[in-house]
């Protein structure tokens, strides 16, 4: 990470390393589960206050961008798996609803609904596993 | 928050009669590096001496470390767990550095050898040599050694960077962040160097005749104040200076500048009901808020 700190410039000096850091972050150079410079590490390197990068920290931590463990210094975070299974689920019930409901419209009813979805889920999985014999 | 380690109220004293601090207040809270920052004769020194208990002050109340400094015996005890850096960077000229250093390092029981070795090391200063053979960046790093070395909870430094040349100087601030980092020590600093300030402070404090103009977290003043530039068809109308959060205001021809903070957005409003032609609103820097604060314009 190569940071840059304009120190005369009018823009608070947190926010400055904030920015820098969450740049860092977006174009891949340092990736979710990746440890983050200590504070001591980026106040000694770039000669500025250990209080004001403290500070960006807690902001990036506040924006959920980075996590702080005490004791073993500061992480990016994992991009959430449990959000992007929620999105899933979500795209998912989309695809699912209209299906569901024309199959309730041409009279189907919900035992039988379930019963052609499990079905097919099944049918699905042995699909896959002729699949996977069969190569 | 309570945990200051300088707390100054009210703080006066004068000269023959002549007011050098007018009613100062001043916090420094713990672990912070403050940039103390005025023109010559603000009251700068003084004010480091005050606190020093080099001089006597004619008014006002005292707290270092938490405690009230209200006699020789308690400004002794602050003492001890402080470390000064003067202006004139005054040592034994009879000594040579190795001597300079454990005459001192005797006066204190928590003498740091690790940061003693360290510094000699990254000075590059030679044991053996003769304290008025040392060029005044060598002396300058020979007092900071001393007072860091001590293992100060407190470093009090008059202009510590004068005369250093810009490498050594990054040097120093280094150094202090470091100190600031690993062991949270609290630094306290006049200077000159506003870059200096800005690049190692995470507070400011500026004094103009005796009297605190700005005291605050650098970062949040950045925030805060903002320039906000009109261009009016004719002369700039006279309501702008009652306008509510203007701190300064400066009129050249069909152009006024205001320095201001607080709800800048409301201020801005308010100026575009005096239908000036153009409004830009600018950041501002240290250098911005030090010279309006300290021009009586």
């Amino acid at each position: 990470m190569n940071l840059r700190i304009n120190f005369a410039s009018g823009v608070p000096i947190y926010q400055q390393l904030m920015e820098q850091i969450k740049h860092a972050v977006d174009t891949g150079a340092i990736r979710g589960g990746e440890q983050l410079p200590t504070i001591r590490k980026i106040a000694e390197e770039l000669a500025m206050n250990p209080n004001t990068v403290a500070r960006a920290y807690r902001e990036l931590e506040r924006e959920g961008i980075i996590e702080v463990r005490h004791g073993s210094g500061a992480y990016v975070g994992m991009p959430s798996t449990s959000s992007a299974k929620v999105a899933g689920i979500r795209k998912a019930a989309e695809v699912l609803r209209p299906a569901m409901e024309r199959g309730l419209a041409i009279g189907l009813s919900e035992p039988e609904l379930r019963r052609v979805f499990e079905d097919e889920l099944s049918r699905l999985r042995d699909d896959a596993a002729a699949e996977r014999r069969g190569n | 928050m309570n945990d200051m380690i300088i707390a100054a109220d009210g703080l006066s004293k004068s000269y023959d009669g002549k007011p050098a601090l007018r009613s100062l207040h001043l916090e420094v809270p713990r672990g912070s590096i403050c940039g103390f920052l005025g023109r010559n004769g603000a009251g700068k020194t003084t004010t480091l001496k005050l606190l020093l208990g080099m001089l006597r002050r004619d008014a006002g109340a005292i707290r270092m470390f938490g405690e009230p400094i209200d006699s020789e015996a308690s400004s002794i005890a602050a003492r001890r767990r402080l470390g000064f850096v003067s202006e004139d960077k005054e040592l034994y000229p009879f000594m040579t550095i190795d001597q300079t250093i454990r005459f001192t390092r005797a006066f204190f029981p928590g003498w740091r050898r690790d940061l003693e070795e360290k510094y000699l090391d990254l000075f590059q200063l030679p044991r053996k040599k003769a304290v008025p053979k040392l060029s005044k960046g060598m002396r300058t790093q020979l007092m900071l050694l001393l007072a860091m070395a001590r293992g100060a909870e407190l470093l009090l430094m008059d202009e510590p960077t004068s005369g250093l040349d810009p490498a050594m100087t990054e040097d120093v601030l280094q150094i202090l962040a470091d100190l600031a980092a690993s062991d949270g020590t609290t630094i306290f600093f006049s200077s000159h160097q506003l870059a200096e300030v800005e690049q190692i402070c995470d507070r400011v404090c500026i004094i103009d005749q005796g009297q605190s103009v700005i005291d605050g977290v650098l970062d949040d003043l950045k925030s805060d104040y903002r320039r906000i530039l009109l261009v009016f068809d004719g002369e700039p109308p006279r309501e702008l200076a009652e306008l509510d959060g203007v701190d300064h205001l400066r009129q050249r021809g069909r152009t006024a500048s205001l320095l201001a903070h607080g709800d800048v957005d409301a201020l801005v409003d308010r100026a575009r009901e005096l239908k000036p032609s153009s409004v830009e609103v600018r950041p501002v820097t240290l250098k911005e808020l030090f010279l309006d604060h300290v021009r009586g314009e």
